[in-house]
């Protein structure tokens, strides 16, 4: 097949899929417990120059905690998989975890505004680029499940999305349309934020799931951050809603209120005045850093965070909205 | 005639575009707004799609993400990218709305920088995001935006969302699929299409309040002009009662 064009944007990753098949060859499939604390689990799994990918949407079953114990530990050098990225990505600019970045949605948290900070930090050279749009990003990740080096898909063609992307246009020999394919994306971790989870990892996600499915299958690492823990009887009761089974996680760690700030489906709502005030306070370097001492440095864990940001009473009410119903809350 | 402010225009003059029956993608703020008040006045049987997953949810207030919870409150269907992607590539997706920090006489849109140096850009928005897959598969795209000339450019910096691309079949020589693409440019002073052959944006009618002239002055580009320019039918009393009662009442889009 003849490569008609090709986007200047570097790959990242490696798309060969043999490679990845020696790679999950050796993955352990075994079920056996896999709890540990998020601090752990970031330690052992996320490692700097790593290719890092979070599930959700950008502030929805986005795992924050995850985020902010990335930067507490200091990483370095990431990639970073910018699918719809809004405050993880928001957070992970604040620490400069990542220096090497796929871009669909970036810097945006969509109707709230735009993150000063991580704007700032796109626009300073510090960080490599390459282009794709969120079904781009999708269909890389779903070749990667599929367990091939690439799908062929039918948008960008004609734009500077293409030019900056590392896709590449061909003719289709069966009927001499033409088409881009993407690369398959192989992360090397992701970390993706459920609403249950068994001790082996086996998963249910409430909700769209956006790539989250084939987010989890793609990766080489999966990092499981659950709202709760529940018995392995629940899966097995009930196997049709089963969104990841065990042998995709490596840790599962329990971290209720993971998403907090942002929105949880069927949980809690986002806290829309939180999110604002990181918004307002990126304006003020010497006053965000004070913000991001309190909010992230300081915390020893997530509940630390939530404990400093409202507490129970303050999930209480963004359970309220999230369901829509009057609590007598504020 | 009734008072009401630009974004209300533009939301009422798009709404009547969604026919009823067919589906639409839309992102947070007007598109939104206006695909809630089409299916409140002509188009109870709208299909609203959202690209995090979210489908023909029953909306009972304006959603703040695209993926948000709002976007699947009593929807039939809480699925992912790929299903709303692949919906549209395969041809069910009728209308999306788009939009951009630029747009040029073809249609084709920048949400992604200013400047040329793209590692070091002079201004860095968020990009593309499910832009470009709505904007290439969608059979009509439409953008709802104000009439300014730093907008509306000769050329814009980056295309990030195809449009007609060169004009005439460029677009369908690219390989984007055959009879897609953008359809109407609605603005506070005028709605424009696209002329058949050239695919070049022409002027179809003028906004109440408006002339020619304040339309061709707020335009970077030369525009094309229908055969015959109407004047725009104004919102009706209805369309702005149900506007503000039903779909806005907190004015998070038409306060803008």
């Amino acid at each position: 097949m003849e490569v008609l064009e090709q986007g200047i944007g570097r790959l990242f990753t490696d798309p060969d899929a043999d490679k990845a098949r020696e790679f999950f060859r050796k993955k352990s499939r075994k079920m056996e417990n896999k709890l540990m604390t998020l601090k752990d689990a970031i330690a052992k799994y996320v490692h700097d120059d790593d290719y890092l990918a979070i599930g959700g949407f950008g502030a929805i079953r986005t795992s924050v905690a995850a985020c902010h114990e990335i930067m507490r530990q200091g990483r370095k050098k990431l990639a970073f998989c910018g699918h719809t990225s809004t405050h993880d990505f928001q957070i992970l600019s604040a620490g400069k975890c990542f220096n090497r970045l796929d871009i669909a949605y970036i810097i945006g948290l969509e109707a709230r505004g735009l993150s000063t900070v991580a704007r700032k930090y796109m626009e300073s050279g510090e960080v490599e680029v390459t282009e794709w749009t969120n079904y781009c990003l999708s269909a890389r990740l779903k070749a990667a499940t599929m367990g091939v080096s690439f799908v062929p898909v039918r948008n960008i063609m004609g734009t500077d999305t293409f030019k900056y992307s590392g896709a590449k246009k061909i003719k289709c020999p069966f009927t001499d349309q033409y088409y881009v394919l993407m690369p398959a994306l192989y992360p090397d971790v992701s970390v993706i934020h459920v609403h249950e989870a068994d001790v082996y990892g086996n998963s249910r996600i409430r909700g769209i799931t956006i790539s989250d499915l084939d987010l989890a299958r793609a990766s080489k690492h999966l990092i499981i951050t659950t709202e709760r823990i529940v018995s392995t009887e629940t899966f097995r009761n009930e196997p049709t809603y089963t969104s990841i089974p065990f042998y995709l996680a490596d840790a599962v760690c329990e971290v209720p209120f993971g998403s907090y700030p942002g929105n949880m489906p069927y949980e809690y709502f986002s806290d829309e005045d939180h999110l604002g005030e990181w918004l307002k306070m990126e304006k003020d370097a010497e006053a965000f850093e004070k913000f991001l001492e309190k909010n992230i440095y300081s915390c020893k864990t997530h509940f630390d965070y939530i404990r400093k940001n409202g507490g129970i009473e303050r999930m209480w009410e963004l359970r309220a909205k999230e369901l829509m119903v009057n609590n007598h809350a504020e | 005639m009734a008072d009401y402010n630009a974004m209300e225009m533009m939301i009422c003059i798009a709404a009547r575009e969604l026919e009823d029956g067919s589906t639409v993608g839309v992102g947070t703020g007007a598109p939104c707004a206006t695909a809630m008040l089409a299916q409140k006045t002509g188009s109870p049987n709208l299909t609203i799609m959202f690209e995090a997953g979210g489908i023909a949810p029953l909306l009972p207030e304006m959603p703040i993400s695209v993926g948000d919870s709002r976007t699947t409150w009593k929807a039939v269907m809480a699925s992912g990218m790929c299903e709303i992607m692949e919906t549209a590539c395969r041809g069910m997706l009728d209308y999306t709305f788009l939009g951009g920090a630029q747009i040029d006489m073809y249609g084709n849109l920048n949400s992604t920088r200013i400047g040329d140096n793209h590692q070091k850009p002079k201004v860095r928005f968020p990009g593309s995001g499910g832009a470009n897959d709505f904007g290439s598969f969608a059979w009509r795209m439409m953008v709802m935006t104000p009439q300014d000339a730093r907008r509306f450019v000769e050329k814009v910096s980056y295309i990030t969302t195809p449009g007609w691309l060169e004009g005439g079949d460029s677009r369908a020589k690219s390989g984007l699929p055959l009879n897609s693409g953008p359809y109407k440019i609605i603005t506070n002073m005028a709605v424009m299409d696209f002329e058949p052959e050239s695919k070049r944006m022409r002027i179809i009618s003028i906004n109440h309040g408006y002339s020619e002239k304040d339309v061709t002055d707020n335009c970077g580009f030369e525009l094309l002009k229908a055969p015959r320019i109407i004047e725009t039918s104004p919102p009706t009393d209805e369309e702005l009662r149900i506007l503000r009662d039903e779909v806005d009442p907190l004015k998070l889009v038409i306060g803008r």
